[in-house]
C-alpha cells in the first residue's frame, strides 16, 4: 500500500528524491526552538474555533433593543454586532467557551511569538544568513497585533469600544495625513457604522491570509536554510544534528499540538476571560474604570498614560501629545528591530553567515542592549494599569505616573548595565574553565571516601 | 507488551473518556466548565499518549544534515546573473517601450489608488463642530430636558443638546460649583450662570469621556490615561498625557428656567489633529 503510493506519486510529481531526504531532516532538539512550534499551534487553535465563532458573528452597527436571555440588559440599545455576542456566550452552547479558549489562544500566540524572537534575538539567529527571516518574523509578529486588536475590537463592548476610540485618535495625531488615515480605517467620523464591518472583514479575512502567506515564508525559508544549533560535539557551521523528522519529530510535534490545544483549552474552560455581559454595550459617553487592553497592547497603553504632554503648534498646525507616544515610539522601536541585523553586523564588522549559535553571554553587549530594551518594553506595560496599582498600593495616580517616568528612563539603563556585566563574567569563567582544559570527576568510593579524577573532553560545557 | 505501551494506550483510552464527556456536556446543556474539561481530557490525553509514544516507544535516534544546500557553487551564480541580464538586455533593448511601460504600469497604480476616497467619507466639518448651537436645551441621558434648578451644588451630569441625545462629540459635561469656586476668565464670564459651567466630556489626549470626577478637588479623571482637569480653572490640564484644556460650552439660563447653550464650542473639542490650528 506504502509503496504503491510512494510509486504512484514519484510517477506523476518525482518526490521520491524530496520525500527521502525530507523524511529524515534533522531538527535540533532544544527547548528554546519549541517556541516558534507554539504560536504556529496557536494559530491552528485560532482558526479552528474562529472558523466556528464567525459563523455567529453578525458584524452590524445596526442599533437593536435587547430582549435575550440575560436579564440584566434587557431594555437596553445595542448594536446587533454586541447582541450576536451575547446570543453566541449564553445561548450557543459551547459558544462560550470556543470564544474564550479563542480569546486565550489569541494572547498565548502574541506572547509566543515575543518570546520566540527573543531567543532569536539573544542566540544571534538572526545573523546572515537568516535577516531575512527576521524580518518575515517581525511581519509576523506586527500581523499578530493587528489580528489581536481588531479581534479584541469586534464585540462592540464598552472596553473595546473606548479601546477603539483611543486607537482612532492616535491615527487622527499622525501629521498631515491623521485624519484622511483615521477616517479611512474608521469608515468616517468616529463612531462610525462602518467600523465593525470593516474589523470583521479584515479580522477574518484580510490578516488571516496574510499571516498565511507570510508564515508559509517563514517556514519555506527555515525548510531551505535548516535550522541552527547551539554549540556541542559534532556540531559545526557546515552541519545540523538533530531527531529526524520521520518519526521521531513529526511525533513529538503532533504532541505538542495537542497539548498547547488542550492548555488553550484549560484556559478557555476555567479562566474567564471578556466577560463583555458585564462591560455592557459600547456608548461613547460611558467609560469603565479600571479600563485595561490585552497584555501586548499594554505597552502602547503605559506609553500613552506616561507620554508627554505636549501639543506641538507648528506654522498654525497641530501635532498632539499622542503622536509622540502611540505613532512615533512605536514606530521607532519597530524600525529599530527591522534593521537590528545590518545594524549590528556595522558594529561588529561580522558579515560572516553563522549557523552556530551564540550563548546570550557570548555577546554581552548585545544581550545587554537587548535586556534594556525588554526592561523599556515591561515598564510601559506596568504602567498600562498604573490607576489599579495606584488603588492597591494607596498612592495617588500622579505620584506614580512621575514614578514610572523616572523609572522608564533609569530602569533601562541600570538592567542593561547589568546584564551587561552579568553576561561578561559568566563569559570570562566559562572561558577561564576552558583554558584550565581540565575539570576534576569527583566521586564516592565504595568505602565512604571521594577519588578524584581528571575529567577528558571537559572544555565547554 | 510492556508497562510503557500499557500507559501510552491508557492516555489514548483517556482521551476517548474526555471525548465522550464534552459530547454528553454539549448534549446536556452542562455549561462551558464541562464542555471545556472533557475537551482538555480529549485534548491533553491525546497529547500526552503522543508525547510519551515519541518518547518511549520510538527509539532515539541522531541525523546529521550536511549543509550543502547554499550558496550555489560559483559557476551557477554567475549563470544566473548571466541569464537575468540576458533577459534584461534583451527588454532594454527597446529602451523606449520600456519606458512607455513604466509610464502605463505607473498610471494604473494611481488610478486603482482613487477607489480608496470611497473608503474615506465625509472628511469635513465633522471635526469642528458638535451638535451644540445657539439656544440648545441640555437634556438628560433620558432626553428631559435640564432646569436650572434642578441640580444641586457640588453635583454632575452628563449632558447633550436636545435632538442629540448619545451624540458622541455633544457629549458634555455640566457642573455646578458653589460660589467662589470658579476662577473665570473675564471672557468667559458670563458662561456660567447661578454656578452652572459645562466641559465637553471627551477627553482632549485621546478622546474617552473623562469620566470620573473627585468633588472635593473639583478635579476630572480621565479613566483611560488618567489625565487630570482642574475644573476651577477652566479645566486646564493638571497631571497626566493631556495637554489642553477642555473646552468649556458657554451656558445661559432661557426665561423658562431651562439651561441651554449660548453657541456651539468656540473651538474644535476631543483630541488634537493636524488641521487644528
Amino acid at each position: 500500500m506504502i509503496r504503491r503510493v510512494v510509486l504512484a506519486l514519484d510517477d506523476r510529481l518525482g518526490t521520491a528524491h524530496f520525500m527521502r531526504k525530507a523524511l529524515r531532516k534533522a531538527f535540533p532538539d532544544h527547548w528554546s526552538f519549541m517556541l516558534g512550534e507554539i504560536a504556529l499551534y496557536c494559530f491552528v487553535v485560532l482558526l479552528a474555533t474562529g472558523t466556528y465563532l464567525g459563523f455567529f458573528f453578525d458584524a452590524s452597527a445596526q442599533p437593536i433593543t435587547y430582549n435575550g436571555s440575560y436579564p440584566s440588559l434587557h431594555g437596553i440599545q445595542m448594536s446587533a454586532a454586541y447582541a450576536s455576542v451575547l446570543r453566541l456566550s449564553l445561548d450557543i452552547r459551547a459558544g462560550l467557551l470556543l470564544r474564550q479558549i479563542h480569546h486565550w489562544a489569541a494572547l498565548v500566540f502574541v506572547a509566543a511569538i515575543t518570546v520566540h524572537m527573543c531567543r532569536i534575538f539573544f542566540t544571534g539567529a538572526f545573523r546572515r544568513p537568516r535577516e531575512l527571516n527576521w524580518i518575515v518574523g517581525l511581519v509576523l509578529l506586527i500581523l499578530a497585533l493587528g489580528a489581536g486588536f481588531t479581534g479584541y475590537s469586534l464585540p462592540d463592548d464598552l472596553l473595546s469600544g473606548t479601546g477603539l476610540r483611543i486607537a482612532y485618535s492616535v491615527l487622527l495625531s499622525v501629521p498631515v495625513v491623521g485624519g484622511y488615515l483615521a477616517f479611512l480605517f474608521f469608515g468616517g467620523d468616529f463612531p462610525a457604522t462602518q467600523t465593525i464591518g470593516r474589523l470583521f472583514f479584515t479580522h477574518v479575512l484580510v490578516l488571516p491570509a496574510l499571516l498565511v502567506a507570510a508564515m508559509a515564508i517563514h517556514l519555506g525559508m527555515i525548510w531551505r536554510q535548516k535550522h541552527t544549533q547551539f554549540r556541542g560535539p559534532g556540531r559545526t557551521e557546515n552541519n545540523v544534528i538533530g531527531s529526524p523528522l520521520w518519526p521521531n519529530y513529526a511525533m513529538k510535534s503532533v504532541g505538542l499540538l495537542f497539548a498547547v490545544a488542550a492548555i488553550l483549552t484549560a484556559l478557555g474552560a476555567f479562566f474567564q476571560i471578556n466577560p463583555i455581559w458585564l462591560y455592557g454595550p459600547y456608548n461613547p459617553a460611558n467609560v469603565s474604570s479600571p479600563a485595561q487592553p490585552d497584555w501586548y497592547i499594554g505597552w502602547l497603553e503605559g506609553a500613552l498614560r506616561l507620554g508627554p504632554s505636549w501639543d506641538w503648534q507648528i506654522f498654525n498646525h497641530t501635532i498632539p501629545a499622542p503622536f509622540f507616544a502611540g505613532v512615533l515610539l512605536p514606530l521607532v522601536f519597530f524600525t529599530l528591530l527591522f534593521v537590528w541585523p545590518f545594524l549590528e553586523r556595522r558594529i561588529t564588522h561580522d558579515g560572516q553567515p553563522h549557523q552556530l549559535l551564540d550563548h546570550p553571554s557570548d555577546v554581552p553587549w548585545r544581550t545587554g542592549v537587548g535586556a534594556a530594551v525588554l526592561a523599556f518594553a515591561i515598564v510601559l506595560t506596568f504602567a498600562g494599569s498604573d490607576d489599579v496599582q495606584a488603588k492597591i498600593v494607596g498612592i495617588s495616580v500622579e505620584r506614580l505616573v512621575n514614578l514610572y517616568r523616572i523609572m522608564l528612563l533609569v530602569l533601562p539603563v541600570a538592567v542593561g548595565l547589568l546584564t551587561f556585566q552579568f553576561a561578561r563574567e559568566l563569559r570570562a569563567r566559562r572561558n577561564a574553565l576552558a583554558e584550565a582544559g581540565t575539570r576534576i570527576a569527583i566521586s564516592r568510593t565504595d568505602s565512604g571516601g571521594f577519588a578524584e579524577q581528571p575529567e577528558k573532553d571537559a572544555r565547554r560545557p | 507488551m510492556t508497562a510503557r505501551i500499557w500507559g501510552i494506550a491508557t492516555a489514548f483510552s483517556v482521551s476517548v473518556l474526555g471525548s465522550a464527556l464534552f459530547a454528553a456536556a454539549y448534549a446536556l446543556h452542562s455549561g462551558p466548565q464541562w464542555e471545556g474539561l472533557g475537551l482538555f481530557v480529549a485534548l491533553g490525553a491525546l497529547g500526552l499518549g503522543i508525547v510519551l509514544w515519541a518518547a518511549f516507544a520510538i527509539p532515539a535516534e541522531q541525523v546529521v544534515d550536511v549543509r550543502d544546500d547554499y550558496p550555489s557553487d560559483r559557476d551557477e551564480r554567475s549563470e544566473a546573473e548571466a541569464a537575468l541580464e540576458h533577459g534584461l538586455a534583451e527588454i532594454d533593448r527597446h529602451g523606449f517601450l520600456t519606458k512607455v511601460l513604466l509610464a502605463a504600469l505607473g498610471a494604473l497604480g494611481v488610478a486603482a489608488l482613487f477607489p480608496l476616497r470611497s473608503l474615506a467619507p465625509g472628511f469635513g466639518q465633522g471635526l469642528y463642530r458638535t451638535k451644540w448651537r445657539r439656544g440648545a436645551r441640555l437634556v438628560r441621558e433620558n432626553g428631559v430636558p435640564v432646569r436650572a434648578s434642578d441640580l444641586a451644588v457640588g453635583s454632575i451630569l452628563t449632558v447633550f443638546p436636545d435632538g442629540y441625545v448619545d451624540d458622541a462629540s455633544s457629549q458634555t459635561l455640566l457642573l455646578r460649583l458653589p460660589p467662589g469656586v470658579l476662577a473665570a476668565r473675564p471672557e468667559r464670564r458670563n458662561w456660567s450662570p447661578q454656578g452652572y459651567v459645562a466641559f465637553s466630556k471627551v477627553c482632549t489626549h485621546a478622546g474617552c469621556p473623562v469620566g470620573l470626577y473627585r468633588a472635593s478637588t473639583y478635579q476630572l479623571l480621565c479613566p483611560c490615561h488618567q489625565s487630570v482637569f482642574d475644573v476651577a480653572h477652566a479645566a486646564r490640564p493638571i497631571s497626566g498625557p493631556a495637554a489642553r484644556a477642555l473646552p468649556q460650552l458657554p451656558l445661559e439660563i432661557a426665561g423658562d428656567g431651562y439651561l441651554q447653550a449660548q453657541s456651539d464650542y468656540t473651538e474644535p473639542i476631543g483630541p488634537g489633529f493636524w488641521q487644528r490650528a
